[in-house]
């Protein structure tokens, strides 16, 4: 099991959270997702075997939000 | 997805253009060029409607009914029956609104952005061959050995192998005091080297370091809902359709399209949804940065409602050291203490090292007394030969053994030092009693002020729980001025008294140091721990006191109180609003674009209460109170 930590740029609506929650729950491989609003941070476990970390990235900048950073353990 | 993108990258833009084309489309109202009037707002209206009606569809695809769509209905509704000025203003005014809530917002969450930016990036790690190579701080292993110059940050959590310096852990425990560091000392990831060179062995790297826990914890603090809020989201779930569904009867029982889409604009739950959270944010950034980690929203409400503190005695109310807290001496000179140091410099008793110390921190010399022969009576004290004089240092017991009689005045002072609970060594030099120390474990400073402050800010009781004996722990209560006292308890026993005051309808707060407290600082309605960043302190408890002060404390409590009065005037702010807004419509002096501006308006209001949370300070007690007291000293 990989943890990926993205760091987003400043979330300003309770809803865009839900959005990126949602988009990435749904994906084959992805265990658990955490959304810190505040923070603007997401944290995800997935199984590296079936999704890889950039997917991740990739899904989230595709709902329109910019990923400035990323680490995966 | 890369239109949405795009727009949102650019809404500044967009809201500019938007204030731009309805001043010009006002000038034309003014000058009468009726065409330039209309179509500057029909343009104004399509630019700013675009990023809003996109973002009510993309929360619709996950089934979320946002305050975006009820915008988006009444402005494609004010758009249809030809209000092209109305729909126009009411875009750029959310628009803009969004702009400054997300400025304003940046402001009250800087407490963690701040402490995220503390951390450190780059490491010098030294390789095998001695060589420096400058790497990011994610690479660097446990167990590898970096370099620390001065002036650089402490990259990772690990013990000196070598080198010495003074170490500012200001990001750890919130105190910006110089800490002297050597070899084999610990240091934290975060923390700024002042002046020296380290090389230091990493034990823990990256989000495991004692700092990664502490950005964790506050991360995940802030996004922890109160229970306001956790209503509030529940409500507002409903709420936002049930506007929606109202809106719609409305227009068909009056029949007027109008009135329908005003409604929708003033039945926005803008400074409902974010008004408890943004209090939140604000409260748990100030205690952050006065090193009190509030483990979120929910703690913070129930710590307001604290009535009972129960507090462990050992390392929490006192330094969990023993010292001298009493000095009395019978002779011209400091010879009896001076002896009794040189003999008890050799014993690894604990009363033995507190007197030691004693005579270190005043700066006096023994070293050049020789000891001849120093004998351990068990139960008694030590007999001791020094230059051919024989000395005694031990208890009453030791003086009666050898026929040493006490003055009526040593007697006094004797049981003077007994009545506190406190430990007391006799020195007797050639059958003549020299001086009486009395030792104990000494209650820190500022404790007793602090005790007070929280009893003038709604504590009605505080009760010590210790393993200690009666006698002690009453003498240390006795001087707190603390309600209540168990004496000679077990661990688990303390949890028996917390659960205790919890049936007889209290809330608790249980205070301790973390390690052999974590029984009572879980079962407590609110456990505090103090400690400087010990991992159990942080994971078990609900409140972290990183310096362990006690006007940590006090700040955490008045904090929570604040924060939550905080929270409830932003929620009466908020319906107050709807409630003006409501009434203002059925008298007829709100339209759309009014109630527009009364809403973004009630947004920044909420945000600005909350952000007097990040200045809020408790005054610190005056601390000087000098607990040694000494008698007929002469000692240069």
């Amino acid at each position: 099991m990989s943890k990926a930590i993205l760091q987003l740029d400043a979330l300003s609506c309770p809803s865009c959270m839900q959005k990126i929650q949602g988009a990435l729950e749904k994906q084959a491989g992805v265990e658990t997702v955490k959304v810190l609003f505040n923070a603007a941070k997401v944290k995800a476990e997935f199984d590296a075997d079936r999704i890889s970390a950039d997917q991740l990235s990739n899904t989230v900048t595709d709902l329109g939000y910019e990923v400035k950073s990323m680490k995966v353990k | 997805m890369k239109f949405q993108r795009f727009i949102n990258q650019h809404i500044n833009q967009i809201t500019l253009i938007t204030a731009a084309l309805i001043g010009i489309g006002l000038l034309g109202n003014i000058t009468k060029i009726g065409w330039l009037y209309t179509w500057s707002f029909i343009l104004a209206s399509i630019i700013s409607a675009v990023p809003i009606v996109l973002r009510a569809f993309s929360a619709l695809r996950f089934k979320t009914i946002s305050i975006e769509l009820l915008v988006s209905i009444a402005v494609v509704g004010a758009f249809i029956i030809g209000e092209y000025n109305e729909s126009a203003i009411v875009t750029f005014l959310f628009l803009f609104g969004t702009f400054l809530e997300n400025k304003t917002l940046a402001k009250t969450r800087h407490s963690i952005k701040d402490l995220t930016e503390m951390a450190p990036t780059t490491a010098l790690v030294i390789g095998e061959h001695d060589q420096i190579e400058e790497t990011d701080v994610d690479f660097v292993d446990t167990g590898d050995v970096v370099l620390v110059k001065t002036g650089a940050q402490v990259p990772v959590d690990g013990r000196i192998v070598s080198g010495s310096g003074h170490v500012n852990e200001a990001s750890i425990t919130g105190e910006a005091k110089l800490v002297s560091k050597t070899s084999g000392d610990s240091v934290y990831s975060g923390t700024i080297l002042d002046n020296g060179t380290l090389k230091v062995q990493a034990t823990k790297v990256g989000d495991d370091t004692t700092f990664g826990k502490i950005v964790e914890l506050v991360e995940n603090a802030q996004d922890t809902k109160s229970p306001a809020e956790k209503f509030i989201d529940r409500f507002a779930t409903y709420y936002t359709p049930a506007v929606l569904i109202i809106a719609a009867l409305v227009g068909i029982i009056f029949s007027d399209f109008r009135l329908a889409i005003t409604v929708l604009v003033l039945g926005c739950p803008g400074a409902l949804v974010i008004g408890a959270p943004v209090s939140n944010v604000a409260g748990i950034g100030n205690g952050a940065k006065h090193g009190v980690l509030v483990k979120g929203g929910d703690v913070m409400n129930t710590l307001s409602h604290v009535d009972t503190i129960i507090f462990d005695k050992t390392g929490t109310l006192t330094e969990g050291k023993t010292a001298v807290t009493h000095f009395h001496t019978y002779s011209d000179d400091e010879k009896g203490l001076l002896v009794a140091a040189a003999v008890e410099s050799q014993s690894d008793h604990p009363l033995a090292k507190a007197v030691v110390d004693f005579v270190q921190s005043k700066h006096l010399d023994f070293s050049y007394i020789s000891v001849t022969s120093s004998n351990t009576i068990k139960g008694r004290g030590i007999n001791a030969l020094v230059n051919q004089e024989r000395v005694l240092i031990g208890n009453q017991q030791l003086m009666a053994d050898n026929r040493i009689e006490l003055s009526t005045k040593q007697l006094d002072d004797l049981h003077a030092i007994q009545r506190q609970g406190s430990s007391s060594v006799i020195v007797a030099v050639n059958h003549s009693v020299q001086t009486i120390v009395g030792i104990s474990d000494v209650v820190r400073t500022g404790v007793k002020e602090s005790l007070q402050q929280l009893k003038k800010m709604g504590v009605k009781k505080t009760v010590m729980l210790t393993g200690d004996n009666q006698l002690a722990a009453q003498a240390v209560a006795k001087q707190l001025q603390i309600d209540e006292l168990h004496a000679d308890l077990l661990p688990e026993q303390k949890v028996t008294f917390v659960k205790q005051f919890q049936n007889e309808g209290q809330k608790v707060a249980f205070v301790g140091d973390g390690i052999n407290d974590s029984p009572s600082i879980a079962t407590a309605d609110i456990g505090i721990a103090m400690g400087s960043g010990t991992d159990v302190a942080v994971e078990t408890s609900d409140v972290v006191l990183m310096s362990s002060g006690f006007d940590e404390l006090v700040h955490a409590f008045g904090l929570a109180k604040k924060t939550v009065l905080n929270t409830k005037e932003n929620i009466i702010i908020a319906v107050g609003t709807v409630v003006f807004l409501l009434v203002g419509l059925i008298a007829g002096y709100i339209y759309m674009a009014s109630g527009m501006l009364v809403h973004e308006a009630s947004i920044l209001v909420v945000i600005f209460n909350a952000m007097r949370l990040i200045h809020y300070q408790t005054k610190s007690p005056k601390i000087d109170v000098d607990q040694v007291t000494e008698s007929r000293v002469k000692l240069s």
